[in-house]
């Protein structure tokens, strides 16, 4: 995808967040320490875009998701949507930035309300946005199950009454529902078996070209956000390691945890007696990040620098951002 | 080999007894395995494969309403028929099992060498200074940075790695023959799972134990076990070494598992491979062979009447009525697809 004639049409630019510690007095003393969640993390999306967002767990993949829904304020840096800085929008502003960018959360068992049934659950953001009266409003029900390949009658039925795979089929149900740009799927096929997250990944696909939308897919799955994705960002300890189209950066990653992360997947596509890095220890704790490069604790190659100064993400290669001081 | 194998189990079915009636959530499994294999039980969720793991060691005893058929032997004993007391003499040191969540399997008010060294001195005449000096030593071989320390620390203070390792630790505290994991390293990121594989490997060559490993993950069992086992509505539907089953898988629904998964070389513009439909219910299972209601070449044969086991080769074996036709059509694609 050539990015050059595309509109950026959201941008993030220099997010933090930090999360207090308090002590066991609570909030009397004041924070005793801050988890760095997020430190620094800039990234743009252009329309009609997937972009992945990878990370294992504690990376900040899932409050940086957050942050930009404006569903936790950042603690520094802003986001941008259309040029307009979300923190600094009007009531007004900010229902028309809510209805544009759509949420999909990971688990659609905890994520849908037991106790309404479908067809209402779906209107309900209609209604709050005062779109259309009650026959349009049915009409759009039954035409987003069909969309996202269920059937109308399904409106009528409560959500025990569905597989995960239906359910994640409604969870992206209510979030195109309101025609939105912007849809932040945070790991949305994690929960599902094999068989069943094919299905959902290739719906995925289609209504994103389809719809044209603009898509934030957060993961922990390296082969899913292959698939998914026409760019990738690596995140480790609230930091993004290294950017990049997924085509070059699954030919030639160039951050060492990036290779490391790529080698440690399982795969019996590979043969068996491939060189394997198994990284040694374990991702440090958010609240004393390590000084320097937040991965030189573990990487094969860490040098003094690497311990010192904190490196740059230096654009390497024509749209391939990386943040190491090894790579030229 | 003309030994014994280590477990052998005849024609296991495991029945629930429910509100909505008799639900078999093992419905005929017969396989056998000897000391040294790592073999991998892969199924999707609701395949029977933990209710599996578990009639083994039959930790589903407490609920009333559970009954088993069929044998499983192990070291001549079978399992299904033993006394409580008996049963508790192997667990844990015969036979032990790691579980998927190591937090809720571990207890949070004990420090790991507490727990470690209970296990021992349950099974082994030790005094609680030695079966400590063993706890040290049994997460040192886990490699645990710092054991000395770490043992008398409790659960929330390891990270989730450290807490599986711990975990291991503890069941390989009595040196078993057999180690049942179920789903080890689902709950870990993939850089730590790619550290806890390498660990059960390296204990397996020099322990010498058999290892069950039951996952969801082909992947995963493509790393580490010797020998697979498909595992769809509590049956067995394929088994075979692990580079054969990887190379030329011949059930469908195999077939469809693999193709499934999207692959880090190749083209990713293509759309992934569908399996249609859902893991049928238990309460509501199909007539005939259990997939034909998933499967694109089912007929009027696999509605009707269930196919047996079929010997491939010496030890390939699928349950599928038309393996070969299947396979001459599309045999092409799957062998290029996967060999490398």
């Amino acid at each position: 995808m050539e990015q050059a004639n595309e509109q950026s049409i959201l941008t993030v630019s220099s997010l933090h967040k930090q999360f207090p510690v308090y002590g066991s007095f609570g909030k009397l003393w004041g924070a005793k320490a801050y988890v760095n969640a997020v430190t620094d993390v800039s990234i743009q999306l252009y329309e009609g875009e997937t972009y992945g967002l990878v990370g294992e767990s504690g990376s900040g993949k899932s409050t940086t998701g957050r942050a930009i829904l404006g569903l936790t304020p950042a603690s520094q840096g802003n986001v941008l949507y259309r040029n307009r800085d979300v923190a600094a929008m009007s009531r007004e502003e900010m229902r028309k930035f809510r209805k544009d960018v759509q949420l999909v959360f990971q688990d659609p068992f905890s994520s849908l309300n037991p106790r309404k049934r479908i067809g209402r659950m779906l209107e309900e953001p209609l209604i709050i946005h005062k779109m259309g009266d009650k026959a349009e409003r049915q009409e759009q029900v039954f035409r987003i199950l069909k969309t996202v390949g269920l059937q109308p009658e399904h409106a009528f039925r409560f959500p025990h009454e569905f597989s995960g795979g239906q359910r994640q089929r409604l969870g992206l149900a209510r979030a195109l529902i309101m025609n939105p740009k912007i849809i932040v799927c945070d790991e949305p096929v994690s929960a599902l078996d094999v068989s069943i997250q094919s299905q959902i990944l290739n719906m995925l696909k289609r209504l994103q070209q389809e719809l044209k939308l603009t898509l934030l897919f957060i993961t922990h799955d390296i082969s899913v956000v292959r698939y998914i994705s026409d760019r990738i960002g690596i995140m480790y300890l609230g930091k993004i390691m290294e950017e990049a189209l997924t085509d070059d950066l699954f030919h030639e990653p160039l951050h060492p945890y990036t290779k490391a992360l790529f080698s440690a997947v399982p795969d019996f596509n590979r043969s068996r007696l491939k060189e394997r890095i198994i990284l040694r220890g374990e991702i440090p704790s958010p609240i004393s990040p390590p000084s320097g490069c937040v991965f030189h604790t573990r990487c094969p190659y860490a040098t003094d620098v690497c311990k010192t100064d904190i490196p740059a993400v230096r654009e390497v290669r024509p749209g391939h951002k990386v943040a190491c001081h090894l790579v030229d | 080999m003309s030994k014994e194998p280590l477990l052998k189990v005849n024609n296991l079915k495991t029945h629930f007894h429910t509100e909505r009636g008799v639900v078999t959530a093992v419905n005929g499994v017969s396989f056998s395995m000897n000391s040294g294999d790592i073999i991998g039980i892969v199924g999707e969720s609701g395949s029977g494969k933990s209710v599996m793991s578990q009639s083994i060691m039959r930790l589903l005893d407490h609920t009333d309403a559970v009954e088993y058929e069929g044998e499983v032997i192990f070291e001549k004993e079978n399992l299904l028929s033993l006394s409580q007391s008996r049963l508790r003499a192997i667990r844990g040191d015969q036979i032990s099992m790691i579980f998927q969540d190591p937090l809720t399997s571990l207890s949070p008010v004990y420090t790991i060498g507490n727990q470690i060294g209970e296990a021992i001195r349950l099974h082994q005449k030790k005094s609680k200074k030695e079966a400590h000096q063993q706890a040290v030593e049994i997460l040192r071989l886990t490699g645990i940075p710092s054991p000395e320390v770490r043992v008398n620390e409790y659960p929330h203070q390891l990270s989730g790695g450290m807490q599986q390792r711990a975990m291991i630790a503890m069941a390989l505290s009595c040196e078993p023959r057999l180690l049942i994991a179920d789903e080890p390293t689902t709950a870990l990121d993939v850089t730590i799972q790619a550290q806890i594989l390498e660990l059960i490997a390296d204990l397996n060559r020099k322990m010498g134990m058999g290892v069950l490993f039951i996952t969801h993950d082909l992947g995963v069992v493509s790393e580490i076990c010797t020998g697979v086992k498909v595992m769809y509505l509590g049956q067995i539907v394929e088994e075979a070494p692990t580079d054969q089953l990887f190379q030329t898988p011949l059930h469908p629904y195999t077939q469809g598992l693999i193709q499934s998964i999207p692959k880090l070389e190749g083209d990713r513009n293509e759309p992934l491979h569908v399996i249609e439909g859902t893991v049928p219910s238990l309460t509501d299972i199909p007539q005939g062979c259990g997939f034909s209601t998933r499967c694109p070449y089912a007929d009027e044969l696999c509605r009707t009447s269930e196919p047996p086991m079929r010997i491939a080769t010496t030890e390939h074996r699928v349950k599928c009525w038309h393996y070969e036709a299947i396979n001459e059509l599309e045999g092409r694609e799957t062998t290029v697809g996967t060999s490398k």
